[in-house]
């Protein structure tokens, strides 16, 4: 009897622990013990069925030379860059203008928000039909009287990349505005009066007192574009197949390519040890300095 | 009352009150002139926020334009013009009887397919991350933080580091290409995000109703199902229209781990609109995507208030 309660009592006290241990143990292994694996399977000479012949930076080595990955990594940086950088300015923008007591405020967030709702194949598959050269913006251009008007970018190798740029940011420009216009919200009103009070004007209070206060919300707006960037794959997949020629992978699509089409497992595996460096590169500076910032 | 005052006024005061006037005058132009300004300023503003909303608008509403067209006005038209005379028939192609690689029976299967795979994912993994979220918050233990720390690296890890392993993983359990494999996968990535949901968001009740219960002798089952899942409906909103809208959209997992009859609608639509036999039906993918887009637009315009709330919280506070 005593023992019986001894055992619901401890089941009690574990119960926490129990409920969690599922949740454990998928962790550990489907993404820590995955990562260490696919790490593994990046050492080896694994093609169609993983084969445990390690070779060392064999993969990798084959992997720095191939042209396709170059293109693909130099296309992210491209992307990326300007992806983050356009989706900042244009959210900050909006988000600064739409704070100025504007009227249908609501409804304009849910129009410039409502993309972000929608997949990335969707939205490639629109800004497809509009970037086509034969049927969409440069036609329509035409129409209007300018002959002479090309926008042939979705079919021109050195441009394609900036198609991707202009698709992502309209899907996600609208996000880092809902991000930025919460946290203008957050601003403590009484040092914008008092700022107001000893005469200083509007452009300086924003430069000084509200942008400074809002590097929480930068930092992850800079984060979430950043890891969406790297993911991006569907977008990809649906406004340019990848084309014309390679020209316009990214290293997710390049991965996918290698793993799962073209029976190349260890590069695949390579590459995809590579885009995790690349998001913990990011990751690990941001982290140290939140948490660093919590101890303060 | 201002008027004998007045009277009571010297001359030279009255100099000074008149060159007051002047002043106040002078500052009346000013601000005259100012609010000017500040009108053109607030037009400028509008012009701008209604220039961005078209934008956003305009991909949208050249689909449902196109999608009303036959494939002849398309052609021969421009994507900016009105239809001439509107018709359903490519809706109803693209929901029934379009192709979409080796089957052509439109979208519609797909679509269901989809359901399949969302409606079980979302409520499996919200349940767990309630489960999660309410350890992680209330009955932390040594370790515990350690855990969750480890979780919410999840939400950022690249999938493709993971793809190759979890394929291996569902050949030998036997789920490869089946609709409860593609679930599996959803569940297990998707929990990180609503782990982090729904422990922000009971980190942020007081301790006192727990503690109080506890006492009691409340256990722990009790105290989740009476005193907390009462005070969860908001952060459940949000996180299943969060889930939602991701696993709705996934097109990865679908493309990697689904087989021939349980592809989701975004793998479906890319294939219909990348096949290509003999010419090309534009307004027949247009439809097409229009219908994948739905739900989520859908979801999105009537709890789009708790879609934002769920991005930030998910946003601001989870990186």
């Amino acid at each position: 009897m005593a023992n019986q309660r001894r055992f619901t009592d401890m089941l009690a006290d574990s119960m926490p622990k129990l409920v969690l241990a599922p949740s454990f143990l998928i962790v550990m292994v489907c993404i820590y013990g995955y990562i260490l694996w696919t790490v593994a399977l990046s050492f080896t000479k694994s093609r169609m069925l993983p084969q445990w012949k390690f070779v060392g930076f064999d993969q990798y080595t084959k992997l720095v030379n191939n042209d396709r990955w170059a293109v693909s990594s130099e296309n992210l940086v491209v992307f990326g860059g300007l992806f983050i950088i356009i989706c900042l300015v244009i959210g900050i923008g909006m988000a600064i203008l739409l704070d100025q007591k504007i009227r249908q405020e609501g409804l304009l967030r849910t129009i410039y928000l409502y993309p972000m709702a929608i997949s990335f194949i969707v939205t490639g598959t629109a800004w497809k039909w509009l970037l086509n050269p034969s049927m969409g913006i440069e036609k329509i251009v035409r129409e209007w009287g300018f002959e002479d008007f090309t926008f042939d970018w979705l079919v021109n190798s050195e441009m394609v990349v900036f198609c991707l740029v202009i698709a992502a940011v309209w899907q996600s420009s609208g996000f880092v505005m809902a991000l930025f216009l919460a946290g203008l919200r957050g601003v403590d009103s009484e040092m914008i009066k008092a700022a107001q009070l000893d005469g200083a004007s509007m452009p300086t209070i924003y430069r000084r007192i509200i942008l400074p206060s809002l590097k929480p919300v930068f930092f992850s707006a800079f984060v979430i574009l950043s890891h969406i960037a790297i993911k991006s794959f569907d977008l990809v997949t649906a406004l340019t197949g990848g084309g014309p020629g390679y020209s316009s992978d990214l290293p997710a699509n390049f991965m996918y390519a290698h793993a799962f089409t073209r029976s190349q497992m260890g590069l695949g595996a390579a590459s995809g040890v590579m885009m995790l460096g690349g998001v913990l590169a990011i990751l690990i500076p941001y982290l140290y300095s939140e948490l660093r910032g919590k101890k303060q | 009352m201002k008027q004998s005052y007045n009277l009571s006024l010297s001359s030279e005061a009255t100099k000074n009150l008149s060159l007051l006037d002047s002043v106040k005058g002078k500052i009346r132009r000013y601000l005259q002139q100012r609010s000017v300004l500040q009108h053109l300023l607030r037009i400028v503003l509008y012009v701008i926020l209604l220039t961005m909303a078209f934008i956003y608008l305009a991909p949208l509403l050249v689909m449902v334009m196109n999608s009303l067209k036959d494939v002849e006005e398309i052609r021969n038209g421009s994507l900016l013009s009105l239809p001439q005379d509107p018709s359903l028939a490519a809706w109803s192609k693209a929901w029934g009887s379009a192709c979409t690689g080796s089957t052509c029976e439109g979208i519609a299967p797909f679509f269901i397919n989809s359901f399949k795979i969302v409606l079980p994912a979302v409520a499996i993994s919200t349940i767990l991350g309630a489960l999660n979220g309410y350890v992680l918050s209330m009955w932390r233990f040594k370790g515990s933080d350690l855990f969750f720390g480890l979780l919410l690296f999840g939400c950022f890890i690249p999938f493709q580091v993971v793809l190759i392993p979890m394929a291996m993983t569902l050949g030998w359990l036997g789920l490869a290409s089946s609709a409860g494999g593609l679930i599996l996968v959803h569940v297990i990535y998707g929990m990180a995000f609503t782990t982090l949901f729904f422990r922000n968001y009971y980190v942020g009740l007081p301790r006192e109703l727990i503690s109080a219960a506890k006492i009691d002798g409340a256990g722990f089952f009790l105290i989740f199902w009476r005193i907390i899942l009462p005070l969860s409906p908001p952060i459940i909103v949000v996180t299943v229209i969060w889930q939602f809208t991701q696993i709705w959209n996934d097109f990865l997992f679908g493309v990697v781990f689904s087989g021939a009859d349980n592809l989701p609608v975004t793998v479906a639509l890319n294939n219909l609109v990348n096949t290509s036999f003999g010419g090309k039906e534009y307004n027949v993918d247009m439809a097409a995507a229009l219908l994948a887009a739905l739900p989520t637009i859908v979801v999105y315009v009537f709890a789009g208030k708790y879609f934002v709330r769920g991005l930030s919280a998910g946003a601001v506070k989870g990186a």
